[in-house]
């Protein structure tokens, strides 16, 4: 399992990756591997304000609907459009298939989320 | 090495456990059976479905049940109890079936095999075992008939795909090519003698299902067997992921979503295998007067026009969002490469063709009525 240094990460296996006063928005390489074959990818709207730990779309599997948890205070400013005719790029490249750039409210908030080592703990404890 | 994890002790176990385990599959409780969804290693649950549709696909399912019935009046057991007409196999031959409760709902859906005159055997779904059972019981004890539940007996290997003979026939002295569909034989498979084999499934593709004695080591060794011998035709392991899209795309009915105590045999399509002219079987009367009167709800297939996927128990709703019917059984078709469904809808709304609107997560999303079975293997 794969976990970059240069992310911050939720305990909903969210990562942000933060770039000024802009988050980059994905889940974690543990978060595709225990979904399995991503068939499905629902995001919201640009322009929607997306509330930290409030879920904002849907990433489905063959069997399953999980929802996408928002891991900052934010507002939309672009989606990946690739997701729709090609979910599996986030099985294949979880930290690269970015799903949502938001406009972050407070970048400072954002920061305190778990580390790579912390969440990759977090990650094993889980099995 | 990593260590194989424990399953919980109360979930029950096929003889396989171990195996699935080692082979590091994605384990998940299915009606109390700890049951393999899918296996990671070997591609997972797209790459499972699609080797069943293009080569061949191995299936642990040996949490099915069995009954056999027995003695000189087991044929009229079997037909008080079972809607479809058994009087028309000969033995070597099965055919799907229902055991229904006076209502004309189901108790289960099953095949019935006729082994000989007096030997039947029916193929029971997992959930259901010991309804079954206590259904048998409660209904043939007035018949010179010996029932017996003998699921904990067998392990049942399944064999789908279009290579699924050519697999098999390595490891049989039985002639599979005379084999017809849903006829079955007796042979030794992988040195185990007297072994059933028969051309049955639940994929929608040729195949094969193996029955041999629940032992884990003859069971393993076989299992591995079967994998080797179908390496050459692209043979994976397969789950009950795969196993549920599979059927899906067939059309064929999954106990508690398309049938169930509260759904009758015309809601769900299946009066072709209810033989109406018996002169008599539990829900006859039910069945005549429901014939008569026409159903409220009709089973439909549907394809999603708009994006999304309708999954099981969506309701359909109308252009207003009142509930009109409901989902049963849905998911993304991994050979089609669409979103379908099954779903029960009022039969004003069940034409070909007709649009409708699936609630998924508060949205509507269109979709249309499309003929079933969505897919339908190619014929040789």
């Amino acid at each position: 399992m794969n976990y970059p240094s240069s992310l911050k990460y939720t305990k909903d296996d969210e990562w942000l990756k933060i770039e000024g006063d802009t988050g980059v928005v994905g889940i974690t390489d543990y978060a595709q591997n225990a979904l399995g074959d991503i068939v499905f990818v629902e995001l919201p709207k640009v322009g929607a304000e997306i509330t930290a730990g409030k879920p904002f779309g849907t990433v489905e599997s063959v069997k399953a609907v999980s929802e996408l948890f928002a891991p900052a205070n934010g507002t939309v400013t672009a989606i990946n459009e690739e997701l729709a005719k090609s979910p599996e790029k986030v099985n294949q490249d979880p930290y690269g298939a970015w799903m949502v750039k938001i406009k972050l409210k407070d970048a400072g908030e954002a920061g305190k989320l778990m580390s790579s080592a912390d969440y990759e703990k977090y990650a094993s404890e889980r099995g | 090495m990593l260590s194989v994890a424990e399953s919980s002790p109360t979930l029950r176990k096929t003889a396989l456990n171990t195996v699935h385990r080692q082979m590091g599959a994605k384990m998940v409780d299915f009606g109390g059976w700890d049951m393999p969804v899918e296996y990671p290693a070997t591609g997972g649950v797209l790459a499972e479905h699609l080797a069943v549709r293009t080569g061949v696909g191995i299936f642990d399912v040996s949490h099915m049940g069995d009954i056999r019935f027995t003695g000189p009046q087991a044929l009229d057991a079997v037909q008080h109890i079972s809607m479809n007409d058994a009087a028309r196999l000969v033995p070597g031959q099965a055919h799907y079936s229902a055991m229904l409760y006076p209502e004309a709902t189901f108790v289960d859906d099953i095949i019935v095999h006729k082994i000989a005159d007096e030997h039947y055997l029916f193929v029971i779904n997992a959930g259901t075992r010991e309804k079954d059972a206590g259904w048998v019981e409660q209904n043939v004890g007035g018949f010179r008939c010996t029932a017996e539940n003998v699921s904990d007996d067998y392990t049942q290997i399944a064999i789908q795909g279009p290579r699924a003979q050519e697999l098999l026939q390595k490891l049989t002295d039985a002639g599979l090519a005379q084999i017809k569909n849903y006829w079955f034989t007796f042979g030794s498979v992988c040195g185990l003698k007297n072994t059933m084999i028969a051309r049955t499934g639940y994929t929608g593709e040729d195949g094969f299902e193996i029955y041999i004695p629940a032992d884990p080591a003859i069971s393993a060794r076989v299992w591995h067997e079967v994998l080797a011998a179908g390496k050459e035709f692209g043979a994976i392991a397969c789950g009950l992921g795969a196993r549920n899209t599979l059927r899906l795309e067939a059309r064929m009915a999954l106990y508690g979503h398309e049938i169930s105590e509260s759904i009758n045999v015309f809601e769900a399509g299946l009066e072709r295998w209810c033989k109406l002219e018996k002169p008599e079987f539990i829900g006859k009367a039910a069945l005549e007067r429901i014939k008569a009167q026409g159903v409220k709800r009709t089973l439909v297939g549907l394809e999603m026009i708009e994006r999304g996927i309708a999954r099981d128990g969506y309701p359909i709703v109308d252009d207003s969002g009142s509930q009109i019917g409901c989902v049963t059984s849905g998911s993304l078709a991994p050979f089609l490469k669409k979103n379908i469904a099954l779903a029960y809808v009022p039969p004003r709304k069940a034409e070909i063709g007709s649009v409708l609107n699936v609630e998924i997560r508060g949205q509507k999303v269109k979709a249309k009525v499309v003929p079933t079975p969505f897919y339908k293997r190619p014929k040789k």
